[in-house]
C-alpha cells in the first residue's frame, strides 16, 4: 500500500489547484469499486452525486472561492445518517429504498467544508452489534485481516478508512460503536461530547448516547473533522450553545504536566497484550513528561448494565415509528395492527428484535422502577464517579476494546459475549464525556491495539494533545 | 431483587413491541433475556436511595425555538416514499381495536 | 322506582345539584373534564410547518411531523407562553416542567409515541370559578402534541367499524395542545356545561386558543363515576368524543343513569372508555385494547427541561386581558344586576361590556345601557355602531321620563340604522313628546271606564287584571304612555 494520504493533504492540493477534486473523487470510487465486493464496507457508492459535487468543487477552486478546510475530500457515511435523494438504510430491511428528504446537519456542513459524500457505509443494523455481522445486508470484513470482524456497530466506515478508500469516514457511537472499530481496524475514531455534534438527521438508535464522530489515520485529521462538524445546531436541543470546537490548533503542545488517570478498579477481562499495550502507552506519556495518577471510577464496572437496559429502552421507542406506514417497507396485511406485526417482524433483524424487546420490557409497567429507573441512577453515580476522578487527573487511559479483531461466528450465538465489546467504551456514552481510540502497537496475529483516551465533557482539545502523544510514541 | 421473568411477560412485550414470536422464539427469547436480565443483576448489590436518575447528560434547559413559519416538505416528494398512497394521504388497512 | 331532582342546595350559592333516586337511594354523580384545546399557535409545537385548520392534506409536514427518521423536536416558545398565559388565568403554579414520550401505535401518531407532559406539568393546582360562584379546582394543565386526522374509507358511512381501509392526513399532526385537567368536583350537567362555557370564554378572551368546538380545536373527554353522597368515589368511566356544550350535558347525564342503573342491578361499573353518540344520545364501550394501559412513559431524551424565570412569568401574568369573570362583576357593579346574570353574561360574552361600561361613564343609565344592548345589539360586535355618548344620552332620557321605554327602543332603531346620532332630534323629528301627567291621568280614568270588570277584579288584588287597564292606555295613547307611570297611576287610585 502507498503512504497515507491525508484529509489535510488531500485538501492542500485540491485548494491550491494541484489536484483536482474529481480526480480524487474518480480514485476513490474506483478503489471502492476494485476492492469492495470482498471488503463489503459500502452499502452504496453515490458515484454520481460525488462526481457532480466534485465538479462543483473544481469550479470553485477554479472561481478562486475557497471550498473549505476539507476542500474536495472523500467521505464515507455511516448509512444511518441522512442523505437527500440517496438510500439510507441503516443496514436494515424495514427501510427498504427509503430516501430521506433532507440531509442530517452533519451532512450539511461537511458539505459546507467542502467534503464530498462517496459512499454510504455498512453497520449492525441500526447500529446494535460490535462486528457488523448484524447487517441486513451481509457483513463487512476487516481490510487487516478478512477472516475477522471490523468491530462494529460503525464498521463499514472504519472498514472504508482502514482499507484506504477514503481518508476520513463518519461513523455514530452509542456505546463504543466508533472506538472499538477504530481499535480493531487500526485508525482513529473519536467520540466527542454528547452536545457537541448534532444528532440532527442521524437515525436514532439511544437519543441520549448517540453522538457522530470521525475515523481517521490521523489524529491531525480527526481533529478537523470534529472540528467541521461541531458546533451549535438550533435544530437539535440537547445540542450545546456554543461554536465549533477549537482542536487543531493545540495538538502539538504535548503532554507536559497533564495528569493522566489510571483506573484503578476498571473492569479486568482485556487480553494480556491489550493490557501491556496501554502500560506501555502510560510510559510513554510519563516519558513525554505527563504525570500518572491513579484514580478509582467505582461505578464503572456498573455501566454495561446500566446501559443495555438504558439504550434498549429508548431504542424501543426509537423503531416504533418503522410501522410501514408513512415510508419504508410494509408487509400487506388484513389490518392495522397486524400490518405492523408483519412489517416489524420481517423488516427487523434478530439483534434488533432483541434489544427492542428487552427495551420494552425495561419500560414497561410494573418493571421500569426495578429496570429502567435503576438503570437510570447507575448511570448517575457513574457521571458523579468520573467527575471526582477528574478531580485529580485531567484525561484517564483504558483499553478501547478488551481484545484485537475476532474471527466471524465467534460471538454471534453469545449476544452477552458480544455486549462486553463494549466494557470499556460504554460508560462515556453514559456520563457524555469525550473519548477516542489511538492505535498503539499490535496485539495478537499482529492486529492493531487501540488505547481509549478519556477527557472531561468539552475538553476535546486536550484528550487530542495526548492522542497526538500517543501517536507520536506508538510502537 | 428484580421480578422473575415469565414466558406470559414475554408474550405481553412482544405485542407491545408489535413483535410476531412464534412459539419456539418466544421460548427461546424468554430463556434468552432471563439470561440477561440474570447478568444485569449485578446492579442489584447497589445503594441506590437518593440517586438522582440521569436521564440525559445535557445540562441545558429552555431551549425553544421562535413562532416562525419554516420550509414545509414537498408532498410528492413524501408520498412517493410511502408504502400505500390514496388521495394524497397514507393509506393503511382497516384499523381493528375500536368501536365494537 | 327512580325519580330525578334538580335542587338548589347551599343556601347562597345557585349551585345545581343532579341527583337521581334508585331503589330508595339517593346517588350523585362526580365529574371531571379533560379538555383538549388547540393553540394559536403559528406553528407547531416541536417544527416550523403551519398549525393551520382546513388546508390541503399532507402539505404542513416536515421531518418532525411525519416522525421520519433522524428528525428531531424544538419546542416551540409561543406555545410555552400560551400555556403559561392559560395556567395563569386559572389560577395555577407555574413550574420546572418536562415532556415524557407515552409509546402506542396507532396510525395517526407517526412516531408510535406522543410528546406529552406526563409527571412535571407546566401548570399545576389552579381553579376556575364558575359565574355563579362554583369553584372548580385545576389540577393541571400541561403541553402535548396533537395526532393526524384518519378518514375511514368504505363500510357503514365511514365508521371505523367495518370500514375497508384508513387514510391519513398529519397536518394536524404536531399541532400543540394544552390538556386542561379539572379536579373531580363537578356535580352537575349544567355546572359541566357552565365550566366549558367559562372554560372556552378565558381561552377566547386570553387568545390561548380559538377554542371551536365545531372545528375540533377545543375537545372535551369526561370522568364519569356515581356514589352516595359521601361515599368513596365509584369507578369511573371516561367518555370521549363530545363536541359540543350540549352534548357535554346530555353525556354525562346518560353516563351516570347508565352507571346507577347497573349498579341498581347488582352489577358493577367497569373501567373504561366509552364513546359519545350523539345521534343516538349514549354512550358505547370502545373494546378495550389489551395493551391500553402500559404507555411505557419516560422522559423525551430529545427536549430539555421548561424552566420559566420569573421574570417572563411576571411579563406574561401582566399581558394577560381582564378575564371574563372580572368583567362580569365590573359590569354588574355598573348596572346594578347580579354577575351571574343573563344580561351581564350575554354582553360580556359578546365583547359589549366595555360599551356598556362606557354608556355610564358618558353620563348614561348604566342598566338601562345594558337592557338596550341586549336587545338591540345582538347583531353589532365588541365595537358597536351607535357611539355611547348617544346611547348614554338617550337613557338618560328614559330615565327622565323625556321619553317612554317603548319610545326609546324606536329611537335606538334610528340610532343603529344611522350609525348614530342625536336622539334628542330624533324624539322630535318622531313626534314624541311625554305625557303630562293630567294628560295620562284623564287616559287611566278613561280606562277604567271603558273596562269595568277588569278595574273590579283589579281592586279585589287580582294583578293579573291590570294589564287590561294598561293595554286600554297604550292603545289609546298609540304607544307614547310610559307603562310604568301607568301602573303607578292605577296602583294611586286602587289605594286611594
Amino acid at each position: 500500500m502507498t503512504a497515507p494520504t491525508t484529509a489535510i493533504d488531500l485538501a492542500a492540493s485540491v485548494r491550491s489547484g494541484e489536484t483536482t477534486c474529481a480526480a480524487v473523487v474518480d480514485e476513490a470510487i474506483a478503489e471502492i469499486e476494485a476492492r469492495d465486493g470482498e471488503i463489503h464496507a459500502f452499502n452504496h457508492v453515490a458515484a454520481d452525486e460525488a462526481r457532480s459535487r466534485a465538479a462543483e468543487i473544481d469550479a470553485m477552486v477554479a472561481d478562486g472561492v475557497d471550498p473549505g478546510p476539507l476542500a474536495g475530500v472523500p467521505v464515507a457515511l455511516k448509512d444511518n445518517m441522512c442523505t437527500r435523494g440517496v438510500p439510507t438504510t441503516c443496514s436494515s430491511k424495514i427501510l427498504g429504498d427509503w430516501r430521506p428528504p433532507y440531509d442530517a446537519t452533519v451532512v450539511t456542513r461537511l458539505r459546507e467544508a467542502g467534503a464530498v459524500v462517496v459512499g454510504k457505509t455498512n453497520l449492525d443494523e441500526f447500529a446494535m452489534g460490535s462486528s457488523t455481522e448484524n447487517s441486513a445486508f451481509g457483513p463487512t470484513r476487516n481490510p487487516l485481516d478478512t477472516s475477522r470482524v471490523p468491530g462494529g456497530s460503525s464498521g463499514g466506515s472504519a472498514a472504508a478508512v482502514a482499507a484506504r478508500y477514503v481518508p476520513l469516514s463518519f461513523g455514530s457511537d452509542t456505546g463504543g460503536s466508533i472506538r472499538q472499530p477504530a481499535a480493531l481496524c487500526g485508525v482513529v475514531g473519536v467520540k466527542p461530547t454528547y452536545g457537541a455534534v448534532s444528532r440532527l438527521g442521524l437515525i436514532a438508535f439511544a437519543s441520549s448516547l448517540d453522538q457522530i464522530g470521525p475515523f481517521t489515520h490521523t489524529v491531525a485529521d480527526a481533529a478537523l473533522a470534529t472540528e467541521a462538524i461541531s458546533g451549535h445546531d438550533p435544530g437539535d436541543s440537547t445540542s450545546i450553545e456554543r461554536g465549533p470546537l477549537d482542536i487543531s490548533r493545540q495538538l502539538d503542545v504535548g503532554v507536559a504536566g497533564l495528569r493522566v488517570g489510571r483506573i484503578t478498579d476498571l473492569p479486568t477481562g482485556a487480553d494480556p497484550d491489550v493490557v501491556e499495550r496501554l502500560d506501555e502507552a502510560f510510559e510513554a506519556l510519563a516519558v513525554a513528561g505527563a504525570e500518572i495518577v491513579d484514580v478509582e471510577v467505582p461505578a464503572f464496572t456498573y455501566g454495561l448494565t446500566a446501559y443495555y437496559l438504558v439504550a434498549p429502552a429508548e431504542a424501543s421507542s426509537n423503531l416504533a415509528r418503522f410501522d410501514g406506514v408513512r415510508f419504508g417497507a410494509r408487509v400487506n396485511a388484513a389490518d392495522t395492527n397486524a400490518m405492523y406485526m408483519a412489517t416489524r417482524s420481517e423488516g427487523f433483524g434478530a439483534e434488533v428484535k432483541r434489544r427492542i424487546m428487552l427495551g420494552t420490557y425495561a419500560l414497561s409497567a410494573g418493571y421500569y422502577d426495578a429496570y429502567y429507573g435503576r438503570a437510570l441512577k447507575v448511570r448517575r453515580r457513574i457521571a458523579d464517579d468520573f467527575a471526582s476522578a477528574y478531580a485529580s487527573c485531567d484525561v484517564m487511559l483504558t483499553p478501547t476494546s478488551p481484545s484485537v479483531a475476532f474471527e466471524f461466528g465467534s460471538k454471534t450465538d453469545d449476544p452477552l459475549a458480544m455486549y462486553l465489546c463494549d466494557t470499556y467504551t460504554i460508560p462515556s456514552n453514559l456520563s457524555g464525556d469525550p473519548g477516542m481510540s489511538v492505535p498503539f502497537g499490535t496485539g495478537e496475529h499482529g492486529l492493531p491495539v487501540g488505547v481509549q483516551v478519556l477527557a472531561p465533557a468539552l475538553e476535546e482539545a486536550r484528550m487530542f494533545r495526548v492522542a497526538a502523544e500517543l501517536e507520536r510514541s506508538a510502537p | 431483587m428484580s421480578p422473575p421473568l415469565t414466558r406470559d411477560d414475554v408474550a405481553k412485550v412482544a405485542r407491545l413491541a408489535r413483535l410476531e414470536l412464534t412459539d419456539d422464539e418466544l421460548d427461546s427469547a424468554t430463556a434468552e433475556l432471563t439470561k440477561m436480565l440474570a447478568h444485569f443483576a449485578d446492579i442489584d448489590a447497589l445503594d441506590l436511595d437518593g440517586v438522582e436518575p440521569m436521564n440525559n447528560p445535557t445540562h441545558l434547559a429552555n431551549v425553544m425555538r421562535d413562532d416562525v413559519e419554516g420550509a414545509t416538505l414537498d408532498r410528492d416528494e413524501v408520498l412517493g416514499e410511502a408504502p400505500s398512497v390514496e388521495e394524497e394521504r397514507f393509506r393503511v388497512p382497516p384499523i381493528i381495536g375500536l368501536d365494537e | 322506582m327512580t325519580a330525578d331532582t334538580e335542587s338548589r342546595d347551599e343556601p347562597g350559592t345557585s349551585r345545581d345539584t343532579w341527583t337521581h333516586e334508585s331503589n330508595g337511594l339517593v346517588y350523585e354523580m362526580v365529574v371531571g373534564l379533560e379538555v383538549h384545546v388547540e393553540l394559536a399557535t403559528a406553528t407547531k409545537l416541536f417544527s416550523a410547518s403551519p398549525n393551520r385548520f382546513g388546508d390541503e392534506p399532507n402539505t404542513n409536514i416536515d421531518p418532525v411531523t411525519l416522525g421520519l427518521p433522524g428528525a428531531l423536536p424544538v419546542l416551540n416558545r409561543q406555545a410555552v407562553e400560551l400555556a403559561m398565559k392559560l395556567g395563569l388565568a386559572l389560577n395555577c403554579a407555574i413550574q420546572r416542567s418536562t415532556f415524557a414520550r407515552k409509546n402506542y401505535f396507532y396510525p395517526d401518531m407517526p412516531k408510535a409515541y406522543q410528546i406529552s407532559q406526563y409527571d412535571e406539568p407546566i401548570n399545576v393546582d389552579g381553579w376556575l370559578d364558575l359565574p355563579d360562584g362554583f369553584r372548580v379546582g385545576i389540577e393541571r394543565a400541561h403541553l402535548e402534541e396533537d395526532t393526524g386526522k384518519t378518514t375511514h374509507v368504505g363500510g357503514a358511512g365511514g365508521r371505523i367499524h367495518g370500514s375497508d381501509f384508513s387514510l391519513v392526513d398529519f397536518n394536524r399532526a404536531g399541532v400543540p395542545l394544552l390538556e386542561i385537567v379539572s379536579r373531580p368536583d363537578i356535580r352537575s350537567p349544567d355546572q359541566a356545561k357552565a365550566y366549558v362555557s367559562e372554560l372556552r370564554a378565558i381561552l377566547e378572551a386570553t387568545g390561548v386558543s380559538d377554542a371551536k368546538m365545531e372545528e375540533g380545536s377545543m375537545r372535551v373527554d369526561a370522568n364519569v363515576s356515581v356514589r352516595l353522597p359521601g361515599a368513596e368515589f365509584g369507578t369511573r368511566c371516561e367518555i370521549k368524543n363530545v363536541n359540543s356544550v350540549r352534548s357535554v350535558g346530555r353525556a354525562i347525564d346518560y353516563e351516570a343513569r347508565r352507571q346507577i342503573a347497573l349498579i341498581d342491578g347488582g352489577e358493577s361499573v367497569v373501567q373504561q372508555t366509552r364513546h359519545w353518540d350523539e345521534n343516538e344520545g349514549r354512550t358505547h364501550t370502545l373494546r378495550s385494547k389489551e395493551d391500553a394501559d402500559d404507555y411505557r412513559y419516560f422522559l423525551e431524551p430529545d427536549l430539555v427541561v421548561v424552566d420559566p424565570d420569573p421574570e417572563w412569568i411576571e411579563r406574561v401574568r401582566a399581558s394577560l386581558p381582564p378575564l371574563p369573570a372580572a368583567r362580569r362583576s365590573a359590569l354588574a357593579e355598573a348596572t346594578g344586576d347580579a354577575p351571574d346574570s343573563e344580561s351581564v353574561a350575554i354582553a360580556v360574552e359578546r365583547g359589549q361590556d366595555d360599551y356598556v361600561l362606557a354608556v355610564g361613564a358618558a353620563g348614561g343609565d348604566a342598566a338601562r345601557g345594558l337592557t338596550h344592548v341586549k336587545q338591540a345589539f345582538a347583531d353589532e360586535g365588541a365595537d358597536p355602531s351607535v357611539p355611547a355618548a348617544d346611547l348614554a344620552k338617550l337613557t338618560r332620557m328614559e330615565a327622565d321620563g323625556v321619553v317612554t321605554a317603548t319610545q326609546a327602543k324606536q329611537i335606538l332603531a334610528d340610532l343603529i340604522e344611522r350609525g348614530g346620532g342625536d336622539p334628542e332630534a330624533i324624539a322630535a323629528e318622531r313626534g314624541f313628546e311625554a305625557m303630562e301627567t293630567d294628560e295620562l291621568e284623564g287616559m287611566v280614568d278613561a280606562a277604567i271606564a271603558a273596562e269595568p270588570d277588569a278595574w273590579t277584579k283589579f281592586r279585589a288584588g287580582e294583578n293579573k287584571a291590570m294589564g287590561a287597564l294598561v293595554g286600554h292606555v297604550m292603545k289609546a295613547s298609540r304607544g307614547q304612555a310610559d307603562g310604568k307611570a301607568v301602573s303607578a297611576l292605577l296602583q294611586q287610585k286602587k289605594n286611594a
